[in-house]
Order: structure tokens, then C-alpha cells, then sequence
């Protein structure tokens, strides 16, 4: 087994956790801490991707553009990411993005529509920047469906392609089914981005590398949507303990997790009920605190939204359902008293 | 009472849909000819089994028939912009359902009488057809300072025209709610959902206002109404729930947002009933068709 390439997400997937509120303060000295840390990839955007500061989503405080522009200023050796979803972002924000800096994108679509990243994809390899793909809520799909959506990202250009589950609902034998259909399938590298809803995030992560993955996710203190991912510091320690060295400081990321980044964060990541009926009913992470607002709203219990949200099959972007399912149940509930 | 004779270009899914809306909607207009270009298009067949005339040789069948005033054109934004020229030349009004956007937008509830002289229309795009008209019955009642769409469809229901270019698709919606919904700013985005069964095209509209005073019973009546013209023509275009009034954190303050949410089922003539997003286009198109040839003939009867 080799080590992996970490990417930390704590500026992406971790605005989702803080109503998209990061300062370009808070991004120097992330991504400063992260860069001496020694992590290679530091993920930067709004949680939805570019341009996605919007009322479905959440309005970003500060204009992402300049958290990316202070990512890239302060970082002397990573190279910093961003999340791209075609539809919320278009090719003008990915060339802007490329323009301040940007060295990697990952496009990101839900695990069934790989053909609609052909065009981002593209731009990003004409624009010479790193292209990975990203496959949403992969647990929806068997690992055949996965490996054919994968070698599409893999025909238009792409470096590499995640696994990724949004939901936190895979388990290890689902991970190492799929990690292992792609690196099957393709010749570019394998990535895994976990969500911790079902306590399986580092698992799963060992999981993936076990069936071959190259490329890792992870979030300092799990400061990611929902029940968070699998925590960089956590990652990094279990994977000196497997004598899989990443290359990244253990005690620099402690540091980073216990001085910066706990004194930002709301309260403590935990699976609580919203988070664990979430990633059991295989529900988006970054729906959690919509949900928790429609139910305060309307009086409902929010595992009953999750439960539906499942139900209905919905996926990322779909956080104008949460208040269609919220209305239905709170009419529903009116009727029955 | 004569008609006006019209014609499909374009013998693919969407000019087979709209085939036989214009048959099973009597009116103004006579459906006189589908042309395709391949000559084993399914489309083709269809029309012949239906009576209609069906002919292979594209839009040169249609400029051989100096009868055909109004041309539907269902084949995709380059081969329009070519087209358009032709059918210029020819005197023939272009009702364009590609995104070539060679004519103004036309939504027929809102903007048609702006443009009856017009000779070549742009049909926008499916998810601006649907959400237009509802930005447009809250801007008719207080300034929308920023409008934002989300539209969900079943994956089935995209082609692939769409799919190669998002860009297109979101960019053309979000102009014409702007254009024609009268926002001043305003964003457009795309979901496509592969859930099975597939679900029915579903819509919700933010609409953000910065006037202190409006009356939201005044607002909601002006949407009713909306609703109500559209599905005159799209008969499974309606409301989900009552539109609400909310507060949102914007850039612009913490201001009232109207939220509609909105779902369009389409009345299954050659798509499925989910594909409301490709109904609602074909069902426009012949909607704009259909008043298009009622113009022209009360024209002739006031010239002679």
C-alpha cells in the first residue's frame, strides 16, 4: 500500500458546516497552517462550489473570490483546489478561478451525469490545471454504474476520479467495491471523500486505500457538512501508525485543529440524530442545517425530513425540496389533529 | 375559414412532440409539412402515418412551398442561425425551440404583443418558459431586484445538446428572466435527477425584493393569474403549495424573498408525462404558432 495524496476541504466542505461564513482572516491562517503542515492540496471555495453563493444554498459573507485570492497568496507549497458543479458554477468562474491561482478543480456531479462535466473538464486541462472528477453520492450507484460514469470523466481528461460519499452511507465492503471497479476500469488515479455519518469515515478511507485509492479527503476537526468527514489530523495519525507516510506534520495539524480551528466552529461535529438519520436514510450532508431550520419552522421532526428527502431520491442541489417535504409534513400533521 | 400553413424542421423528439400537438389543437393553423433530414427518421414516419406530408430534404422542401408562412424550427442552434437567414429571405416567420437566440425571447403570457411584427422568435429554453412568467407576476406588482430558479428534471428528460453545454442552458435562463421577468439580477440552476420512477419537472423561484411596502395578497393574486394563462396552454403547469413570503440573509440585507414553487407535467403526446420540461417547450411553441397564424389572418381580413 501507498501513501495517499491528502487534499484538505476544511475551506470547502467546511463552510457548509459554518453557514459559508469563512474571512479571508481565517483562510490565511488555515491554509498557513495547513501549507507548513506539509498537506499538498488545500480545497477553497464556497461549499457548493464556485459561484455558489445563492438563496438555495447560502449567500457567502465574503466574496469567495477573495478568500481564493488570499489562499493562494498565503500557500508556498500547496496548491490550492477548488469544487466546481456545472449548473451552479459556469466556464467564466472557472477561468476567473484559474486566473487568481487555482491549480486544481474538481467537478463535481451527481454519480449518475458524468457527461455533463465534459465541458469543465476540458476548459480546466486547456487552461493547464489539474482535473479531478468528482461522483456524488455514490452509494446510490452499484460500483459497475460508477466505474462507466467514471471512465467518461476519464475520456474527456480528467487526472483523477473521486468516490465520493456525500451522504456519509457507504460501508467499508461498499468503498472497497467501488474504489476498486474504478481503479479496475481506469488509468488515472482514485480518489475517496467520506462523510462520517455512520462513525465509518476513517474506516472507509483505510477502506479505499486498502482497494487502491491514490487521493484522500479530509477536514481538520471534520469541520464539514453534516457529520463531517474524516478528520486530516486522524487520517494522518492512522496512517503513521500503518507506516503509510504522507508527509504531512502530525503535531503542526493537532496545532492547526486544537488552536485555530476548534475556536471557529459553532460546537463540536458529533453524530447526533439529525446526522445519523441523514446518513441512514442516504440524504446529502450539506442539507443538515436547511433541514434543521425547515423543522424548527414548521414543527416537524427532523429525522422525519430526512426520511423523506430519501424517499424522493433527492440530490445535491435540491435544497428547495427540504422546504417542499417540510410544508407536505406539516400539512400532513395539521390534518391528523 | 382559411388557415396558415406552417411547417416542423426538424424530425427529431421535440418536432415529433409538437406534431401532434398541433394536430389534436385545432385552430388557425394547418400543418402542412415535416421536414427532416434523415430519411429513416422515425419522426418522418410518424408524420406520414399521421397524413402529413414528410419529406427528407430538410429546409429546402419547406423553401419549395411558397405557401408555408410559419416554420418551426426543432434542429439545433448552428444548424438556426443558418436556417434563420433562409427563411428571412423567404418571408417565412421562425418560431426557433434551439438555443440560438437569433429572435427575442418570447414567453406568450408576457412579452407576445411586444413582438407581433417580429420574424423570428426564440422559444428560451425550458426552464425559462416555466419561471418567466413567475418572476414576471411579481415584478409586474413590486421591482424584483434578484431572481433565482432552481429547476429539476429527470435526467431522461436532457438530451445530450443540453448536457455538452450547462453553460448555454443557464445563461439563456437566467437572461430571460431578467429580459423578459423583468429582475434585475438574477441566476439560473439546473439539476438533473435520475430518481426512478423519474420525476415530474419541478421548479422554485426566489425572488428577492427591496421595497419596504408591497402588498404579498396583491403579489399572490398576480401569480394565480400567471398560473392560470399558462396552463391555459400547459395544461399540467401548476402551483406546488401557496407562495410564501420569507426573509432571507442577502449581500443586498436581510429582505423579503417571495418563494413559488412550481411543477409541470406534460400531457404525454410523444414524451412521457414527467418530461414536463420538453412539454412545456413544444406546447409554447405551438401556443406562439397558433396566435402567430390568428394575426396574420385578421390582418388579411382588415386588408380586404
Amino acid at each position: 500500500m501507498k501513501a495517499p495524496r491528502i487534499t484538505d476541504t476544511t475551506l470547502r466542505d467546511g463552510a457548509h458546516a459554518i453557514s459559508y461564513s469563512f474571512t479571508e482572516e481565517q483562510v490565511r491562517e488555515i491554509v498557513g497552517g495547513l501549507d507548513r503542515a506539509g498537506v499538498p492540496v488545500i480545497e477553497v471555495s464556497h461549499g457548493a462550489g464556485l459561484n455558489g453563493s445563492t438563496i438555495q444554498q447560502g449567500f457567502s459573507k465574503t466574496p469567495e473570490f477573495d478568500l481564493i485570492r488570499a489562499a493562494v497568496e498565503t500557500a508556498e507549497h500547496s496548491k490550492i483546489a477548488s469544487l466546481f458543479v456545472p449548473g451552479i458554477g459556469t466556464s467564466e468562474e472557472l477561468r476567473k478561478a484559474v486566473e487568481i491561482g487555482i491549480r486544481v478543480i474538481r467537478v463535481a456531479v451527481h454519480c449518475t451525469e458524468a457527461d455533463v462535466t465534459e465541458q469543465y473538464i476540458r476548459l480546466a486541462k486547456e487552461l493547464g490545471i489539474e482535473a479531478v472528477g468528482f461522483l456524488m453520492m455514490s452509494h446510490t450507484q452499484p460500483a459497475e454504474v460508477l466505474a462507466e460514469q467514471a471512465k467518461l470523466m476519464e475520456s474527456y481528461g480528467a487526472d483523477c476520479v473521486y468516490v465520493v460519499d456525500s451522504a456519509g452511507a457507504l460501508v467499508p465492503e461498499g468503498v472497497r467495491e467501488r474504489v476498486s471497479a474504478l481503479k479496475e476500469a481506469l488509468s488515472i488515479e482514485v480518489g475517496f471523500h467520506a462523510h462520517n455519518n455512520l462513525g465509518l469515515a476513517i474506516g472507509n478511507s483505510i477502506a479505499a486505500l486498502e482497494a487502491g485509492a491514490d487521493q484522500i479527503d479530509g477536514t481538520v476537526r471534520a469541520l464539514g457538512a453534516g457529520a463531517g468527514n474524516a478528520p486530516t489530523e486522524v487520517l494522518v495519525a492512522a496512517l503513521n501508525k500503518m507506516d503509510l507516510n504522507t508527509g504531512i506534520d502530525l503535531s503542526k495539524m493537532m496545532d492547526l485543529s486544537e488552536e485555530v480551528i476548534v475556536p471557529i466552529m459553532p460546537g463540536p461535529i458529533v453524530i447526533d440524530r439529525d446526522n445519523l438519520s441523514s446518513g441512514y436514510a442516504g440524504v446529502y450532508n450539506s442539507f443538515l442545517l436547511h433541514v434543521r431550520h425547515a423543522a424548527e419552522k414548521y414543527q416537524i421532526n427532523p429525522t422525519e425530513i430526512m426520511e423523506e428527502l430519501g424517499k424522493r431520491q433527492a440530490i445535491a442541489g435540491q435544497e428547495d425540496w427540504i422546504l417542499d417535504v417540510a410544508l407536505e409534513l406539516a400539512e400532513k400533521k395539521k390534518a391528523l389533529v | 375559414m382559411s388557415k396558415v400553413k406552417a411547417a416542423i424542421l426538424g424530425s427529431g423528439n421535440i418536432g415529433t412532440d409538437l406534431m401532434y400537438k398541433i394536430l389534436k389543437n385545432d385552430g388557425a393553423m394547418e400543418l402542412a409539412l415535416v421536414a427532416g433530414i434523415d430519411p429513416e427518421s422515425e419522426g418522418l414516419a410518424r408524420a406520414r402515418e399521421a397524413g402529413i406530408e414528410a419529406s427528407h430534404e430538410g429546409i429546402d422542401a419547406i423553401l419549395a412551398d411558397p405557401e408555408i408562412r410559419i416554420v418551426f424550427d426543432a434542429t439545433s442552434a448552428k444548424a438556426h442561425i443558418q436556417n434563420a437567414e433562409k427563411l428571412e429571405a423567404a418571408g417565412k416567420m421562425a418560431i426557433d425551440l434551439t438555443p440560438a437566440s437569433v429572435g427575442p425571447y418570447l414567453v406568450p403570457p408576457v412579452n407576445l404583443d411586444d413582438h407581433l411584427e417580429a420574424k423570428n422568435v426564440n422559444m428560451v429554453s425550458c426552464a425559462g418558459q416555466a419561471t418567466a412568467p413567475l418572476v414576471y407576476a411579481v415584478s409586474r406588482v413590486v421591482p424584483v431586484h434578484y431572481a433565482e430558479m432552481i429547476a429539476t428534471v429527470a435526467s431522461r428528460a436532457i438530451g445530450p445538446g443540453t448536457r455538452q453545454n450547462v453553460d448555454e442552458f443557464t445563461r439563456t435562463t437566467a437572461n430571460a428572466l431578467m429580459k423578459v421577468g423583468g429582475a434585475k439580477t438574477a441566476r439560473a440552476i439546473p439539476v438533473f435527477n435520475p430518481a426512478e420512477p423519474p420525476i415530474t419537472m419541478t421548479n422554485t423561484v426566489y425572488t428577492v425584493i427591496q421595497e419596504k411596502d408591497f402588498d404579498f395578497d396583491e403579489i399572490k393574486k398576480s401569480i394565480r393569474e400567471m398560473v392560470e394563462d399558462v396552463s391555459e396552454y400547459v395544461p399540467g403547469y401548476r402551483l406546488k403549495g401557496e407562495p410564501m413570503l420569507d426573509e432571507r440573509d442577502t449581500p443586498w440585507g436581510r429582505l423579503p424573498v417571495v418563494v413559488i414553487m412550481n411543477e409541470v407535467e406534460g400531457e404525454g403526446d410523444f414524451f412521457p408525462k414527467y418530461a414536463g420540461n420538453l412539454d412545456i417547450m413544444t406546447a409554447s411553441a405551438r401556443k406562439v404558432g397558433e396566435l402567430y397564424a390568428s394575426h396574420f389572418l385578421q390582418k388579411e381580413e382588415v386588408r380586404q
